[in-house]
Order: C-alpha cells, then structure tokens, then sequence
C-alpha cells in the first residue's frame, strides 16, 4: 500500500485555555475525498485551520508529503500545494471577482488551473468578473472561492463547509460541479454538514465529536444508525 | 484679488499637506496603524536632505534620489524589526511604540543636528514665481502642488492597476485569507511602509526648503497631516489631497483676516467638518 499524501496524528489544539482537539488521526491517500462530519463545535473547521497552517501545530501531528506542516506558516502551506476554501467563502471585498481569482493563483504553482480554465468552469464569473465581489449572490461567492482556490493548483483542496448559507438548488450546482474538480488527480477533504451531500461525493468519511474522531469508515457502506450514533454520541 | 490670492495660495499650501497626509492614509488604509512618529519622520527627512546636501553640494531636488531610497530603507526595517510586533487587534501598542518612536526620532535629532533651526537651499527655485491673472504664483509652491497630485495620483494606481496594489488591499480585507493565498502579511506590511516613507521624504525635503525646521516641529506637521486625512475620509487619497487642500485654504484665509488665526482657523475648519461628518467628506473605509 502507498504511503498516504496527508497523515495527521494525534493531533492537538488549542484556543488558549479552550482545548479544540484532543488527538485527531487520520490519512488520506492520493486522489482520495474524503469528508468530515460533525455536529457544530465538533472541531471540523479546527482541524482544517491546523491543516491549512492558519494555526500552528506541534511537530510531528500533520505530515503531508513526508514534509512536517503542522508548525508551517500558512503562506508556506500553500505553497507545498494545499490550498483551503475557507466558511463563509471570504472573499476579498476590495477586490474585483476577477482579482480575486488573481491572487490566488499569485503564489505561482504550475497546474491547468488558470483564470481561462476556471471561468469555463462557472461561466457566471466570467460575466461578473470586472464586479466587485460582494456584488455576487451567495452561490456565486462560493463558486469565486472555489475558483481562488484552484487558480492555485493545489494538489490537495479542503472545503469547509461549502452548502452553509446556500439554498438548495444552488448546493445542487455546486456538488455537481465537484466531481470535474476533484477528478483530475487532485486530493479533497470536505467539510460538511449535510450528511448526504458529503456522503455522495466521497470514498471515506470521519465523524468528529466533542474533538474526537467519534466514527471512520467507507462513505457507501456507513450506516445511518452509526452515523447517529457518531454525531450525537448516544450510546 | 486678495481673498483670490490667499485661496489661490491656500491651495498649493494644501499640496504639502497633503503630502504630510498621503503616508499616513496609506498606512492606515493597509494596516489601520496610526502612526504618531510621522511628523519625525517628514522631519528625519529633512534633515537627511540637510545634510547630502550640504556634505555632497547638490540641490534638494536632486538629494531626494538619496533620501527617498534611505527613507525607504528605513520604513522597511522599522516596520519588519519593531511595529509588526505591534500589531494585533488592540490598537494601543501600535500608538504607544510609535509615541516611543516620535521620541526617539526627535532626540535622536538634537543630539546630531542640534536644535538650531536649519533651512535647505534650493537657490533660485525658492523665489521664483510666475504671472498668471494678476496672481504671482510661487514656482515652489506650483511645483509641490503638482507633486502632490503626481503622487496622490501615482498611489491610486498602484493601488488599484498593479500586483503590489492588489496584494496590499487584500492584506488590508483579511489578513488570515491573504496569507494563505502565499501572500506574507509581513512583508507586505513593510513594502506599505517603505512607500509611505518615499512619499514622506518628498514631504521632508519640500517642507525643508520651503520654511526652517528644527527637531521639535514634528507634532504640528503630524496635526496637519491628520487634520487632511480626516477631513478628506478614511481611506481615500484623492479626499486626502482635498482635505489638505481644504486645511490649506482655511488657513491663509484665517491668515488674511488675522495673521494670528493661521493655525487657529485651520483646526476649526477641522473641527466643524468633523462634527459634520464624522467620517470625513469622501469616506471609504467605514472606521
């Protein structure tokens, strides 16, 4: 079996005093989407900020390419080929949607991913790109985001949250969308709250709760039952 | 003619109040940092001005190829060893190093210059004038306003057409989101600097050769500084040059009335569009 492309152990973190995960493992291999679900609080978002180096680590706890990430800065991360689509979609509000697509693909990393390839992608943006980007409705937001993420080229991508604040037509889009992201070789992890929708488009799924990796296993064979029982932590 | 005169004046007065205003706003804008060592430095400017151009004999003008670099330099240094440390979600360690800074700046100043006031000399250009209308219109005062405008001008386009320019409002968004697009908060936050005090250093030196300086006369150049930046908005450098030249017609019209209400009817100018607008006559930025 090949090593995997991101391995984290024992992960632990801190908001001060406040102890957001108590020893998180985890793999994910190459071309592998994996989700993570979890009730609010769980430690989902944490886990993604740790992994995207928007919050330090001790050493050792997240290795991804035999490189040890977890005490890197977050411009750093990026530029070993992650790259985050951070809740609420954050774009920059000063920024055009297309300058917006431009400077996430500043950091210069090589790819097929370019403003062409990416407006073929959400055509809508195309269209809006001289806009400011608070002019787009909340699904195009998310579609720029997406977008500054793969202007990138990263080799492993995480969602977090991507259907939060959308309306359900619009989260239809967007998961449909995914699999033309994700094919090309590129690695994913997604944060989710809707169970079905994080289950559709993955090979594995984690549950966490209170911190914890509460259930693992293959997103088609999960139970429903399980999955309960993961979330909420009834016995 | 007269009052036409002293707004005429009041006006290219606002140029160099706006360049006192122009590195300000532009490091507010970046790094909502208020800077209270400003007018130091505009006169650490002068200063170095003073002395190229009296150890290597060239005029003001042309010394500035050496003090914009070394102002440069030196905002780069300053803002990646001592103020980015200060930064955070308090505002008040930001105010009190550079309250330290000040300090140092203008002691550091008598002990090498001493406090006698200095003066550049920029030969003929000091005196020059033109006729237009009636009006005889200093070259220098011409000159500064047109730099001023040249270089109001040139940051809004940095801002808003280059890849510095898009880096440096990005960082201003959402500093957490910008680092992870690669870009290093810190660093940007030192070429915001450095710029600012390029622009500073044409401040210093056309206030050097415009009017005597000595170590002490930083704080009023920071009021006036302020003084623009808020009347013209956060945020907004065009506002800023028409703040400076609102606080620059204030005062020569005050002046007509009474030689002593200069700086006086300046700071009620201020004061009355403050209670006006809070937020300045072109704000961008909601503080």
């Amino acid at each position: 079996m090949p090593d995997p492309v991101l391995s984290i152990t024992g992960l632990k973190a801190h908001y001060g005093d406040f102890q957001a995960l108590y020893g998180i493992d985890l793999s994910l291999m190459q071309g592998e989407v994996l989700a993570i679900i979890g009730a609010n609080g769980a430690g989902k978002t944490t886990l993604l900020r740790s992994i995207s180096g928007m919050m330090h680590n001790g050493p050792g706890q997240i290795t991804y390419r035999n490189q040890d990430i977890g005490g890197m800065r977050a411009d750093q991360v990026a530029k070993t080929g992650i790259a985050l689509v951070p809740e609420g979609r954050q774009l920059f509000p000063s920024l055009s949607v297309e300058e917006n697509l431009i400077i996430g693909g500043q950091i210069g990393r090589k790819g097929s991913w370019n403003l062409g390839s990416v407006y073929k992608l959400f055509p809508i943006l195309k269209e809006r790109r001289a806009l400011p980007s608070t002019s787009l409705s909340g699904g195009q937001q998310q579609m720029a985001a997406i977008g500054r993420a793969l202007m990138a080229n990263p080799e492993l991508i995480l969602f977090d949250e991507i259907s939060l604040g959308l309306a359900p037509i619009i989260i239809k889009d967007i998961y449909d969308a995914l699999p033309g992201i994700i094919g090309k070789g590129m690695s994913a992890v997604i944060v989710e709250q809707d169970i079905s929708k994080a289950l559709s488009v993955s090979a594995s799924v984690y549950c966490l709760q209170e911190g914890r990796v509460s259930l693992k296993g293959a997103s088609d064979t999960v139970s429903r039952e399980d999955i309960s029982r993961a979330y909420f932590g009834i016995e | 003619m007269e009052w036409l005169n002293a707004l005429v004046q009041g006006t290219l007065l606002g140029g160099l109040y706006a360049l006192f205003a122009a590195g300000l706003s532009l490091i507010f804008g970046v790094m909502r940092l208020v800077n209270i060592a400003h007018g130091d430095l505009i006169v650490l400017a002068a200063y170095l001005g003073l002395s190229v151009t009296t150890t290597l004999g060239l005029h003001p003008l042309l010394a500035l190829l050496m003090v914009m670099p070394a102002m440069a330099a030196i905002g780069y240094a300053v803002q990646r060893g001592v103020l980015n440390q200060t930064l955070g979600d308090d505002l008040l360690p930001p105010l009190l190093v550079t309250f330290g800074l000040s300090v140092i700046i203008q002691n550091g100043l008598l002990e090498v210059y001493t406090a006698d006031p200095q003066k550049l000399n920029a030969g003929a250009l000091e005196t020059a004038s033109v006729a237009v209308g009636g009006l005889s219109l200093g070259l220098l005062p011409l000159l500064t306003f047109g730099i001023a405008v040249a270089v109001i001008w040139g940051l809004q386009w940095t801002f808003y057409h280059t890849a510095l320019g898009r880096a440096f409002r990005a960082v201003s968004d959402n500093q957490d989101i910008a680092q992870l697009m690669g870009l290093i908060r810190h660093h940007i936050f030192g070429l915001a600097m450095a710029l600012a005090l390029a622009v500073t250093a044409l401040a210093g030196i056309l206030l050097g050769v415009r009017t005597s300086f000595d170590p002490s006369i930083g704080g009023g150049r920071l009021i006036f500084g302020f003084e623009a930046v808020i009347i013209g908005g956060l945020g907004n450098l065009w506002g800023t040059l028409a703040g400076g030249v609102i606080l620059g017609v204030a005062q020569t019209l005050g002046a007509k009335i009474d030689p002593g209400w200069q700086v006086l009817s300046g700071h009620i100018a201020f004061l009355l569009i403050l209670a006006v607008r809070p937020n300045g006559l072109f704000p961008r930025i909601s503080a």
